[in-house]
């Protein structure tokens, strides 16, 4: 599928993922602030943030290194990158057979150092902090993570997203208990990895509980803009991987264009379920102490290898 | 797959996710809970092996385990920790993340006895019967990682529930007479137990049943 229909469709699934994905955060923040009975901002507000940071003077730290000054850039580009794998609106794209599951995670862990890099390379006290927390999470959260891809893997036949994608849209409907232990594990590793409520609380400024904040708290301007925009990616991303292991109904074809609106209205639909779901659970559970947070991922772990044995057992 | 014999799995699979959630539980009144819940899939998955294959005397277990399991019992042990002052602490011997590790191994060890087993039976359940033996091993784990006499009995009570769900995903329940015998048995058990509670607090002031070891010094 690299005939220009294919590659009109990666620009144009590349492109939406990254103008969109603010309008998700904005989207989840207005569900939060409903929720706790505040009024809600904007749902353009993230939009408004970016447009401003980028207008500001960038400042760095006396002793900033090359690595601090490329981190955003690089952030930015491998969750650009992950957004063109995923298959968020189309099947079989030409980026597709670049990179499956496990390199995707690759993808993330990459970005994950560098961000942890950054944030050391500054040398005050709450980056190296914020850093070994992250690295602290990320590295409990990848296994869980990959155990909950492999056991949609076995059910399809392959590593391949694109292809795990057709296999699940195109089957008769049967109940598969290994998928519903996954989905558990995957939502559990997601609140994790995008520092959600119960691991990190993303708008607190606590400096005994930030993880997330902690790392980019060197940054300013254009440079903070960019990592703001890919934290909003990487939940578009997250989010995306989600629907299309366990509700990948409704995805078009490559070069279809037809099918192309149901599938824009489709993970319109879905994903604003996916925000207001994260905006019910964020305002349900408070959030855990960081050394909780080894229990909290192996149980995420242990559901996922549950998935996985379920599905040697039971064929589905 | 029909449909029928899918839900018996995905109720299974429910039933082995509240065995770990057990595992894991910190709380008395939330192990409680679990246990209640353990029944009711107990009793639903019985439920439709009944329907599904036309046993009767099915429906009576599932009708008598929704009574005891889900109803009774845990409004008698409800009670009791209410009487005894104990809803909130559980002490473990080792630490959760531990324990839970320990018991994925169990659920392997259970589930590669199980396949050849499965692979000979011919009922419609065949496939859940791993699953039942890995929630009788994790109650069994359970009881032996909790110190308090509490938790212990819940254990116990979980490893019951494991056996009537292998009996009915191995050869369609076991005949009524016994099914019968095995409820009065549990009943009257968690009795004892309860009676049981309030001589060893009244005797050592603690429900820690290493107190107990003592009593072979004097």
């Amino acid at each position: 599928m690299n005939s220009a229909p294919g590659i009109a469709f990666q620009i144009l699934q590349s492109v939406f993922v990254v103008l969109a994905a603010p309008l998700l955060t904005g989207w989840v923040n207005q569900c939060r602030a409903w929720l706790q009975n505040r009024s809600a901002p904007s749902i353009l507000l993230p939009y408004f943030t970016l447009a401003k940071l980028f207008h500001k003077d960038a400042v760095f730290a006396r002793d900033a290194s090359p690595i601090f000054r490329w981190t955003p850039y690089i952030l930015f580009g491998c969750m650009w990158l992950a957004a063109g794998i995923v298959p968020v609106l189309a099947t079989g794209l030409p980026f597709a057979p670049a990179a499956d599951i496990i390199a995707l995670v690759g993808v993330f862990a990459l970005a994950r150092m560098f961000s942890a890099l950054a944030a050391m390379d500054i040398g005050t006290s709450f980056g190296g902090l914020g850093a070994r927390r992250e690295m602290l999470i990320g590295f409990l959260a990848e296994p869980a993570m990959l155990m909950t891809l492999f056991t949609a893997a076995f059910i399809s036949g392959s590593t391949q997203l694109t292809t795990i994608v057709d296999t699940l849209g195109h089957r008769e409907f049967a109940l598969y208990p290994s998928l519903a232990f996954a989905a558990v594990a995957f939502l559990m590793v997601l609140l994790a990895e995008n520092a959600r409520i119960p691991i990190d609380n993303p708008t607190t400024h606590l400096e005994l509980t930030m993880v997330h904040e902690a790392l980019i708290l060197e940054y300013s301007a254009r440079h903070l803009a960019l990592i703001e925009w890919a934290v909003a990616i990487k939940l578009f991303a997250y989010m995306t991987i989600g629907i299309a292991l366990f509700a990948p109904w409704g995805i078009a074809e490559a070069g279809d264009w037809s099918a192309l609106p149901y599938a824009f209205a489709a993970l319109a639909g879905k994903l604003a379920l996916a925000g207001a779901g994260l905006a019910l659970i964020e305002t349900l559970l408070a959030k855990l102490r960081l050394f909780l947070a080894p229990e909290f991922l192996s149980t995420a772990f242990l559901l996922a290898v549950l998935g996985m044995l379920t599905h040697f057992l039971v064929q589905g | 797959m029909p449909l029928l014999a899918q839900l018996v799995n995905v109720l299974a699979a429910f039933l082995l996710l509240l065995a770990f959630a057990m595992l894991s539980q910190r709380r008395v009144l939330t192990l409680i809970k679990l246990l209640a819940w353990q029944g009711a899939a107990l009793a639903l998955s019985t439920g439709i092996v009944a329907w599904s294959t036309g046993q009767d005397h099915l429906y009576i277990s599932a009708g008598l385990t929704m009574m005891l399991k889900v109803l009774l019992i845990p409004w008698l042990l409800h009670r009791l920790i209410d009487r005894l002052f104990i809803r909130w602490d559980v002490e473990t011997l080792i630490n959760i993340p531990t324990t839970m590790l320990i018991g994925i191994g169990l659920v392997i060890f259970a589930f590669a006895l199980a396949a050849p087993i499965s692979q000979m039976a011919s009922t419609l359940t065949r496939s859940t019967l791993g699953i039942a033996m890995a929630s009788i091993l994790l109650s069994f784990l359970m009881m032996i990682v909790r110190r308090k006499a509490v938790p212990q009995v819940i254990g116990f009570l979980a490893m019951e529930n494991g056996l009537f769900f292998a009996a009915t995903s191995a050869t369609y329940g076991m005949p009524l007479v016994v099914e019968l015998g095995v409820a009065l048995d549990v009943l009257v058990g968690t009795l004892i137990f309860g009676i049981f509670f309030f001589h060893i607090r009244e005797q050592f002031d603690s429900l820690d049943i290493r107190h107990m070891e003592t009593l072979k010094q004097d």
